[in-house]
């Protein structure tokens, strides 16, 4: 059973990853590491400002 | 630098303090080049299982054939591609360097260029590649039998798609993420640029148009579809707010809360279709469908992205991802006998009533998507490269990624195949072969002569109940076929026979969504393109953010592609019939354009001697697509070529018929003698364009030949500072140096993408 629950949990990491909903982690992580100058944006701010960027910067999806 | 960097002292400045960037090339080598028993054994019984499996499909001729045989031919051939083509292009033509750091390391942001695990970048990149194509070919190709398909399918993905795929996203990864367009330029000069430039913006309003053609097809007079796939905009649009306003970055959660919605919807549709008033008012003509996705079309292109796009890709990857596991699940459970034969009546004939064509060149331009396809290079540059992690990564993703998208057709395929061939080609042939209704359907099919087809009306009527349907008579585009055929193999794995109609219409659902979210992006980035390309004359243009100069452009871009589904809509000869191999030939075009500029990035960086590898596909694709071309321009078979027909209608115009053929009124002639007009010119404009692009490749590449080599485009390569498998699972090497990256101080760690 704990290797069932195991495996499902792991399938839902990976989607979720897999969608983008790791994105605001990542951006922290990048923050803190690089040391930029300035606080970091806060989540909504940050999926505000990547959903925003993407209207200027249209992802192709294929047939 | 010309030539092509050897590895050993490539990197000077490689952080001493840190464990290596890559795993040491006599190591790996080593590691590559034994082989143990049991390894041998591995895959010398992949081999055998594999030959088995094409043995029994193309060679041994029984009454059925089991759909096993095609999950065991794919798969033992894509590992064998996988296993040792795609480590001969990687050792002797690309030669990746895991010490040079990639785009998503050197220019991390946090955003565009965010270093990404392999394997969850691997489903990215699927999710973007994939879509409603590999669906949807397949089973238009099935008219000619399975085998030239299969053959196609699976050995096209391994020597071309694949190969195309893989190379255009390492040399986009060299380049820091550029598109294509931007390296045909840099390669080809100013000439072969602007051509795919143009070509690439033309190819991408047909694919455009065709797809939704498919979508209209298959909603057109179907009250349960129109009601589902239309409450997948108001879903969308919850979506995009709760993720906006309520809970900003709880992705998985809405998608969950979206799917749930979606099936919801599926579940009512049979609920509202049920009902007088719901039967009345979501019954619509195809004509007023496209309408109404025109009109969504750019409704959808100029909001902003986070209220309809963003919500619909989210629910498109998980039920993308879901409903393609699920299909091959069931599949391998339920094993259907395939009783369609290997080569059918139509393979050697060029009048077929599903698409017109002989079948070289035109069953390789029909299936285009799973085996090469041209728009993955647009994918597989810009954002994918962005992502990677390591250098030798692109192996697995891009090759890997593709060898997965051609499953998808395979599973397709079988799909389409698993039903009976009379309701086949009851459902795939156009109105005016048909008659519209069971009995005059039934009739036609039995008067082709096919072997082992004798269809009635009652089996024609009984399967559009069993669907939720009120016919299933002419419904061509391939997603129907398709929906009925995955809907007849999962309800012998899940739910029983009362489960049908809502496995159909989920099969619909999800082509749709795929679709409506490639119009979308489509229409976006073609709109862009226009946008950038205008901007070279009125600079104003450039700016993303000038609100009329982006309405402006979106509606040129509506309007074209709409204008080519209105033209399907209502052709009299069939829209799809006459239309596809032109989805096709445009599609296989813009991967001779990509393959054009990969070849002259290889003879560029000195790789002569593997050249082939490159040159093999493109002479393949540019032969299929020119030879296509000049039959649907030249040939003198009305049923062929767009110009012999337009020819034949004047003429029975001019000599005052009121019918000719198909065509039953002056207006519908007229509507034919339009049409041809307007598909022939797309298709010498395709051709010339692309005859531009491959001869101004072959003259850089005869250049760089004469030259031993030429300019390099590549970024300054810079040291990496981090190390990540190369493949699916890890090798013991790779354990290793893992191992010893794993063990570094936690201070250490933090700063292994760090700018100094």
């Amino acid at each position: 059973m704990n290797a069932v629950t195991k495996g499902f949990r792991g399938l839902a990491a990976y989607m979720s990853s897999l969608m983008g909903a790791d994105a605001y982690t990542k951006y922290l992580e990048h923050f803190t590491t690089t040391g930029h100058a300035g606080p970091a944006m806060t989540e909504r701010e940050f999926w505000r400002d990547r959903m925003d960027r993407q209207d200027s910067n249209p992802q192709g999806r294929c047939c | 630098m010309g030539k092509n960097p050897d590895q050993t002292g490539l990197m000077e400045g490689l952080d001493p303090t840190l464990p290596a960037p890559a795993v040491d090339d006599s190591v790996r080598d080593a590691e590559q080049s034994t082989w143990t028993p049991a390894k041998i054994g591995v895959w010398v019984a992949i081999s055998l299982l594999g030959a088995v499996a094409w043995f029994m499909l193309a060679l041994v001729r029984g009454e059925t054939v089991n759909a096993i045989w095609f999950v065991f031919a794919a798969v033992c051939t894509y590992l064998i591609g996988y296993r040792f083509y795609s480590k001969v292009i990687e050792r002797y033509l690309l030669k990746p360097d895991d010490r040079r750091a990639t785009p998503a390391e050197y220019k991390a942001d946090g955003k565009d260029y965010v270093r990404t695990d392999r394997n969850v970048l691997f489903g990215h990149h699927f999710a973007a590649i994939a879509g409603a194509g590999p669906l949807v070919g397949p089973v238009i190709a099935a008219q000619m039998g399975y085998l030239p398909g299969t053959i196609w399918i699976i050995i096209g993905v391994v020597l071309a798609g694949a190969v195309q795929d893989y190379l255009v996203m390492f040399f986009s990864m060299r380049r820091g993420g550029r598109s294509l367009g931007q390296m045909a330029r840099e390669e080809l000069g100013v000439i072969g640029g602007t051509a795919a430039l143009i070509a690439t913006l033309l190819i991408m309003i047909i694919i455009v148009a065709i797809l939704a053609l498919v979508v209209v097809n298959a909603l057109g007079e179907s009250p349960w579809g129109v009601f589902s796939v239309g409450m997948t905009i108001p879903i969308a649009l919850f979506m995009g707010v709760y993720l906006r306003f309520i809970r900003p970055g709880k992705v998985m959660e809405v998608s969950i809360i979206g799917f749930v919605l979606l099936m919801a919807a599926i579940i009512g549709g049979g609920a509202v279709a049920g009902t007088e008033w719901g039967a009345a008012f979501f019954h619509l003509d195809k004509v007023t469908i496209a309408w109404g996705l025109i009109i969504y079309g750019f409704i959808a292109a100029i909001l902003p992205v986070w209220l309809l796009l963003a919500p619909r890709d989210y629910l498109s990857t998980f039920m993308k991802i879901g409903v393609i596991v699920m299909l091959a699940l069931a599949i391998i459970v339920v094993r259907p006998e395939i009783t369609v034969p290997a080569f059918s009546e139509f393979a050697g004939r060029e009048n077929g009533p599903v698409f017109s064509g002989a079948l070289f060149p035109f069953l390789f331009v029909t299936i285009a998507c799973g085996a090469l396809s041209g728009f993955h290079a647009l994918i597989s540059s810009g954002t994918t490269p962005k992502l990677i992690e390591k250098e030798r990564q692109t192996r697995f993703i891009g090759y890997g990624g593709m060898l997965m998208e051609s499953f998808v057709a395979i599973m397709a395929l079988v799909a389409a195949i698993s039903i009976d061939r009379g309701i086949y080609f009851a459902m795939n042939a156009p109105l005016a072969l048909t008659g519209g209704t069971v009995e005059s359907a039934a009739t036609w099919v039995n008067s082709l002569g096919l072997a082992n087809v004798n269809i009635t009306p009652d089996v024609l009527a009984q399967t559009a109940k069993d669907v939720g349907e009120e016919s299933i008579i002419s419904r061509s585009g391939g997603a129907p076929t398709l929906a009925v055929g995955l809907a007849h193999i999962m309800q012998q794995f899940i739910g029983g026979p009362a489960m049908m109609a809502f496995w159909y219409h989920f099969a619909i659902m999800f082509e749709a969504l795929f679709i409506l979210t490639a119009v979308d992006a489509g229409t976006r980035v073609a709109r862009f393109m226009l946008q950038d390309s205008i901007g070279n004359f009125v600079p104003k243009f450039k700016e993303a953010s000038w609100r009329p100069g982006a309405w402006l452009c979106t509606a040129i871009m509506v309007a074209a592609w709409g204008a080519v589904l209105l033209m399907g809509v209502t052709d009299p000869l069939g829209g799809i019939n006459t239309l596809f191999p032109l989805f096709g030939i445009a599609n296989q075009l813009l991967a001779a354009i990509a393959l054009a500029v990969c070849l002259a990035i290889v003879a560029k960086r000195g790789t002569f001697k593997w050249l082939w590898i490159v040159a093999v596909p493109l002479a393949f694709t540019a032969v299929v697509t020119i030879t296509a071309s000049f039959h649907k321009i030249f040939s003198p078979v009305p049923a062929v070529g767009y110009f012999a027909n337009n020819r034949a209608f004047s003429k029975a115009l001019a000599d005052g018929k009121t019918e000719f053929g198909t065509a039953k009124t002056v207006a519908a002639m007229e509507a034919v003698v339009r049409n041809t007009a307007v598909q022939g010119w797309l298709s010498v404009i395709f051709v010339v364009l692309s005859i531009i692009v491959i001869l101004t490749a072959l003259i850089a590449t005869i250049k760089a030949i004469r030259a031993g080599g030429g300019q390099d485009h590549e970024d300054p390569a810079a040291p990496s500072r981090v190390f990540a498998p190369a493949g699916l699972f890890p090798t013991p090497a790779e354990k290793a140096l893992l191992a010893e990256w794993n063990a570094l101080p936690a201070d250490k760690r933090t700063h292994k993408a760090g700018h100094h």
